[in-house]
């Protein structure tokens, strides 16, 4: 065990799978010379050289599309978008092609490639570069998103999404890169996607929350332990599609109360998912109506005091443990 | 705009470097058609020259080709002919379902470059991709049960019309999203490269598309990091009811790759034997060199855009100056000229065409529909 940043285990997952698997390469905006907008790949091109580690011109849709093409043909490409707002411009590829290749050739062509980068806000880069957009790549058939929060996680599931046969979408954090934690050094380390991780017990009210919310939530459920001494429950879902579904529901069976923290917008989102399935599967449970907690209806504004009024907060999550546990 | 001013070193030399006739032939073609002199129509005797030129320059490079694969060439055409008017029959009667683009008129395009390829090359198309589907190996029988939504069609009555694979064949599908799949060939044709094959991709697409961002995408990072990939723009002068005139700023397709320094040139594709040649010059470029080219083969789709299409929007006297220089035409009388075919022989090339389109036919009714169970298998791997 070694304790690294979240950058740092990304730069360790790439870094192990490109000598394990020569088919695997990566490419994106400043990926290499630069060393990644972000230092994810800080070190790959001087290590593995030109081929392995590919700067492309600032052409989303084109890069994405190389990306598919080399998929469909046998190799494994990890494409990264500086920011997954970017990755707009790429979405015919994404969705379009990636996502429906395997069905539309009959079986034939597998996508096996990974498109990841920050998703989300960042600190005051308003409109155009703030956009989570999990609720949107979730909603086809034929991807899989994956939104880790830790960097344990964000090493064993990125392992885990480079070696999948299917077009997977890995949504990072600008703010969560350099978060601290424990990460395993053996090359093996493996973390299945579709699998939820209870990132702390508790018995009252349960709290999904995801990449940037899951720090937030849990810090939530210490001032609600030490204050109230209300116990809550942490669900990070990790991946969002496959979403494991089974632990939210026999979380929220426990508690009886469930709260969903996500950073994007509320209208279609992740959490209005989530929310219908757990009253499906678990009406009669639940003794308070599922709350949530989203990203304000508006584009994000520039002024901090705007972006923080918009953004989930723990004061925010603090008031929904409150009003659920009728407190 | 003066064509010395627009014309840049690589045209130059993808002209100087053609060795046959009939390559200087439609270089020459290119050079004269440049810019604002291609217009879309046809002077009758202008091409009546052409015309004979053609088949003049056709019957010197015809030495070059084995008689046999001449022989399979026409077959080809005339098969993916009969084929397509047959598809139009049964689409009438209700057989197939949804968009239904034909190939009819277009045949010498597919054909002509398809033939050019060897083992571990790569194709992948737009919609108008049934002949081009069994140019590449699949069976008639096949492209025709998936056009009936059968289980027994190449990709088990999943994709129709527009989606044709076949990985057996290194067939990457016919595409629906105009342009989209240029550079999924460009990424396909940057493995080839990875993996240091001299295999190459072929990439075609419509002229509708090169208005799309990802055509000029694609050329970019072609040329800029020498991927093998052929473009292959099939000019059919309508991106479905909008003439290339209404659409494009410049007649030339051709010349936009001078934009990024990329070797192209303008093919006949009424002249399956030009097509062939002009993709072989292409071919030697990306195999020895790793450099892309762009093809801008013209050419004319005798049928509207798609079965629903009324074709309002050409005249009678165009289609029909078009048609006398049908690509199979013009193949049949050269390869006649040349005593490599008996009219006995093109009658027996017919009666195999037919006889393989009646097969594919009554195999495609036969197949039975796709299980219930398909609807969810091939979503993820």
């Amino acid at each position: 065990m070694a304790v690294l940043t979240i950058r740092d285990a990304l730069n360790q997952a790439l870094r192990e799978e490109i000598i394990r698997d020569e088919n695997v390469f990566i490419m994106g905006e400043e990926v290499a010379e630069y060393d990644g907008a972000y230092k994810v790949t800080r070190g790959l091109w001087k290590e593995f050289g030109d081929k392995r580690v590919v700067d492309t011109p600032i052409t989303e849709l084109g890069f994405a599309a190389v990306g598919v093409g080399a998929a469909m043909a046998g190799l494994r490409p990890v494409i990264e978008f500086m920011t997954f707002n970017f990755s707009i411009l790429a979405a015919d590829q994404i969705i379009n092609h990636a996502a429906k290749m395997l069905y539309m050739s009959g079986g034939q062509f597998k996508v096996p490639i990974v498109f990841r980068g920050p998703n989300g806000s960042a600190y005051q880069v308003s409109s155009q570069h703030s956009q989570a957009l999990e609720a949107f790549y979730a909603n086809f058939p034929g991807l899989k998103v994956v939104m880790p929060s830790t960097p344990a996680d964000a090493k064993g599931l990125l392992k885990s999404a480079i070696r999948d046969d299917n077009p997977v979408v890995f949504l990072e954090q600008e703010r969560m890169y350099g978060i601290k934690g424990e990460v395993s050094e053996d090359p093996e380390f493996l973390i299945p996607l579709g699998v939820a991780d209870v990132k702390r017990e508790g018995t009252d009210c349960t709290i999904v929350a995801r990449s940037m919310t899951v720090p937030l939530a849990m810090q939530a459920a210490e001032q609600m332990q030490k204050e109230f001494d209300v116990s809550v429950e942490v669900v990070d879902p990790r991946t969002i599609k496959p979403l494991d579904i089974d632990t939210i529901v026999n979380s929220v069976k426990k508690t009886n109360r469930l709260i969903v923290v996500e950073e994007s917008h509320a209208f279609a989102s992740v959490g209005a998912e989530i929310s219908h399935q757990v009253t499906e599967r678990a009406f009669d449970y639940l003794d308070a109506p599922v709350k949530r907690i989203s990203t304000a209806e508006a584009p994000m504004p520039y002024a901090k005091n705007l972006e923080e009024l918009a953004l989930p907060d723990v004061p925010k999550i603090i008031a929904a443990i409150k009003e659920v546990c009728y407190l | 705009m003066p064509k010395a001013a627009t014309r840049q070193k690589t045209q130059t030399k993808t002209t100087e470097s053609s060795t046959n006739g009939a390559g200087n032939a439609h270089s020459k073609k290119s050079e004269s058609n440049d810019g604002a002199a291609v217009t879309d129509s046809v002077n009758p005797k202008v091409s009546q020259s052409e015309h004979k030129e053609r088949r003049q320059s056709q019957k010197s490079s015809i030495k070059n080709v084995e008689p046999e694969l001449l022989g399979e060439m026409l077959y080809q055409m005339v098969l993916g002919r009969i084929f397509e008017q047959k598809c139009a029959e049964v689409y009438r009667i209700g057989k197939i379902g949804g968009f239904c683009h034909l190939y009819i008129g277009q045949e010498a395009v597919g054909v002509g470059s398809m033939m050019a390829l060897k083992a571990g090359d790569f194709v992948i198309s737009a919609y108008r991709d049934h002949v081009q589907a069994m140019v590449a190996g699949m069976k008639p029988e096949a492209v025709m049960a998936e056009l009936y939504g059968k289980e027994g069609g190449v990709v088990k009555g999943k994709g129709g019309s527009m989606h044709m694979f076949s990985k057996e064949k290194n067939y990457f599908g016919g595409h629906g999203i105009v342009g989209g799949q240029i550079g999924v060939g460009t990424g396909m044709a940057y493995a080839q490269k990875y993996k240091e094959t001299d295999n190459v991709t072929l990439c075609f697409f419509g002229e509708a598309a090169v208005n799309q961002g990802m055509f000029h995408e694609s050329l970019n990072m072609a040329q800029l990091w020498k991927i093998p990939c052929i473009y292959i723009c099939e000019n059919n002068q309508y991106g479905m009811g909008t003439s290339q005139k209404r659409a494009m700023s410049i007649s030339s397709v051709a010349q936009k790759a001078e934009a990024y320094g990329m070797a192209n040139e303008f093919v006949d594709g009424m002249d399956v034997l030009a097509v062939r040649e002009a993709t072989l010059r292409a071919i030697e470029r990306a195999r020895k060199d790793n450099l892309p080219t762009l093809l801008e083969i013209r050419c004319y789709r005798f049928m509207g855009h798609s079965m629903s299409d009324p074709g309002k929007y050409r005249t009678t006297e165009e289609i029909k100056k078009y048609q006398e220089r049908d690509p199979i035409f013009l193949f049949r009388q050269t390869l006649t000229e040349a005593k490599i075919i008996s009219d006995k022989d093109y009658e027996e090339i017919e009666n195999r065409a037919k006889e393989a389109t009646d097969k594919a036919v009554k195999f495609a009714d036969e197949s039975p529909l796709p299980n219930e169970k398909e609807l969810f298998t091939d979503v993820y791997a």
